[in-house]
């Protein structure tokens, strides 16, 4: 066989299964969208009421409402610390290596199983403490009221997500030459603006991959609600993933669930687009 | 940089906060081991260490999750995936990276990596349809799955990866004689080793941790826990009162993957930052 067929063979059949399970799916979600469709049964093409039904939907609203609220704080609380950390954890700090090994800990446990954990310190531990030290927000969970479960989500998915962000930033920090340091050193900088002057930009690129990579998750999180309020109270804390999911799937809205998808499909396309189009361009090259 | 003195400030400050990371996983310890009667609600009976230990509440857990089970069926699948996404994944890198210079490869590129960006959310609900349809929602679909959703990512590595392997070895190998397969098997593989780490610890991370895939895949068919993450929010529902058996059932699933983290940190940290810097 020549060269050129066994490359073919290397390529096609796995791109077959991949355009089957990957963009078949998506052109049929499109599809479902302009339908009515329950899930089962007969269903007609309904143009594009689906989607005009959307933009009045209370709970479609509130949940993107939700989920944009807890993406974006989430990623800036867990960039935030993660640079910090980074940076702290590429000093000259002791058991270095020991230290990197547990704050990467909780990056390897299911999210499903760390939601349950912090259910459990938010329902039941929290508040002992509050109710201890006489401090009233802390007394009752923070998830059981609708205007505050946003946080303690907040805190989990952080809780576990900073692990991903620090080792980024810390081999973001190895790829600087310290001889730059010294130089800077020389000229009498101060280390607050050596940081930003030299660290930060040169870790632009790696600010680039947290921000896009973080944002991309968050938006699309799932396991951690449903272990920490399944949604509630009063669906404040329900994702569009989940929103998708339930009624989706079990809820009689397969065609008005997939215009859902379709949009929001949309909208984290944009964001990752417009995040990597104005990040490069603040990104200096050494 | 002063080099070589230790920072103890730092150092310090780094200790305080590492306990934030071990705070909540020493509680579920300790929680697993306890009766319920030694709960309570004050605050030093949180951390208190329980005065006889409560294996009693694991074997329960194994019992009522069923927990060999599916944890044998968890073990089935992951390991299933990361053996196809290695071995497919690896073949169609080489033969993309190798003819980059052709539009027709240059193209399946971009678009196995662009779809990165597609949301699970958005393909979920035509998938369960599509699934049923072709009568595979069962394991085999599942591994099937992580084989389409961890393309786009390993096919990133790969490619990224075998731009450093000097298309020299190949040209001396075809002048022996040898055709592009037995070169992908006998000399590119082998030299591929750091990047198969790399994938097979996102793709058994991703696997054996997800919650959604199994729960669309496999729901149809009416075995309500078929791998371990499902298994917990079966139990959470059922048993919710008992935390101690529920902890000792959350610690159970977390078990294997923590071993495993224990024995492999250092492959698992640099194969996440491989993962995501390329």
């Amino acid at each position: 066989m020549s060269r050129k067929k066994i490359f073919l063979l290397m390529t096609v059949p796995l791109v077959v299964i991949f355009f089957l399970f990957d963009t078949v799916p998506l052109l049929t979600g499109f599809v479902y969208s302009l339908t009515n469709s329950k899930g089962f049964g007969t269903f007609r093409f309904i143009g594009l009421s689906n989607y005009f039904r959307l933009f009045t939907d209370g709970s479609v609203l509130s949940s993107y409402w939700f989920t944009f609220k807890f993406a974006v704080v989430t990623t800036v609380v867990v960039n935030v610390i993660g640079i910090l950390l980074a940076l702290a954890l590429n000093s000259n700090v002791k058991f270095k290596t020991f230290f990197r090994g547990i704050y990467f800990l909780p990056y390897v446990l299911g999210g499903l199983i760390v939601g349950y954990i912090f259910n459990y310190i938010f329902t039941f531990m929290l508040p002992s403490v509050g109710k201890a030290l006489g401090w009233v927000f802390l007394s009752s969970s923070i998830l059981g009221n609708a205007g505050t479960a946003w946080i303690g989500i907040v805190i989990t998915v952080a809780w576990q997500s900073v692990a991903f962000n620090i080792l980024i930033y810390i081999s973001g920090l190895q790829t600087i030459p310290t001889d730059i340091y010294e130089a800077a050193k020389m000229d009498g900088s101060s280390s607050w603006n050596t940081f930003w002057t030299i660290t930060f930009p040169l870790l632009a690129p790696f600010f680039t991959i947290n921000l896009v990579v973080s944002m991309r998750n968050f938006l699309m999180v799932f396991d951690q609600i449903m272990s920490l309020t399944g949604g509630g109270p009063a669906s404040s804390t329900t994702s569009i993933s989940m929103l998708i999911y339930q009624n989706g799937l079990s809820g009689n809205q397969f065609g008005y669930q997939s215009a859902n998808s379709v949009i929001y499909f949309i909208i984290i396309v944009a964001i990752s687009v417009f995040q990597l189009k104005v990040l490069n361009k603040r990104e200096v090259q050494l | 940089m002063t080099a070589h003195k230790t920072n103890w400030l730092t150092t310090i400050l780094v200790t305080i906060l590492s306990v934030l990371i071990l705070i909540p996983l020493y509680m579920a310890i300790v929680i697993s081991l306890k009766k319920p009667s030694e709960m309570g609600t004050n605050l030093a009976n949180f951390f208190r260490f329980p005065k006889i230990l409560q294996f009693a509440n694991f074997i329960d857990a194994i019992t009522t999750t069923n927990f060999f089970q599916t944890a044998f069926n968890s073990l089935v699948i992951t390991v299933c995936s990361v053996v196809v996404v290695v071995l497919l994944t690896s073949i169609i890198s080489y033969a993309i990276a190798r003819n980059m210079n052709k539009r027709f490869y240059r193209w399946t590129y971009y678009y196995l990596v662009s779809a990165m960006f597609v949301p699970f959310s958005m393909l979920m609900l035509p998938l369960v349809k599509q699934l049923s349809f072709l009568r595979i929602d069962n394991k085999f679909g599942l591994v099937l799955m992580y084989l389409v959703f961890q393309m786009s990512m390993s096919v990133l590595l790969y490619v990224g990866y075998l731009k450093n392997i000097t298309v020299s070895l190949d040209e001396a190998a075809y002048l022996d004689g040898a055709n592009s397969w037995q070169i992908f098997w006998k000399i590119i593989f082998p030299l591929l080793k750091p990047m198969h780490a790399t994938v097979a610890i996102l793709t058994a991370l991703a696997s054996w941790n997800d919650l959604l895939l199994p729960l669309v895949v496999l729901s149809g068919n009416g075995n309500s826990a078929v791998t371990l993450p499902m298994a917990q929010l079966v139990f959470q529902s059922q048993f919710g009162t008992n935390y101690n058996l529920a902890f000792a059932s959350y610690m159970l699933a977390s078990l294997p993957v923590l071993i495993f983290y224990l024995f492999a940190q250092k492959q698992i940290i640099s194969g996440v930052v491989n993962g995501a810097v390329k």
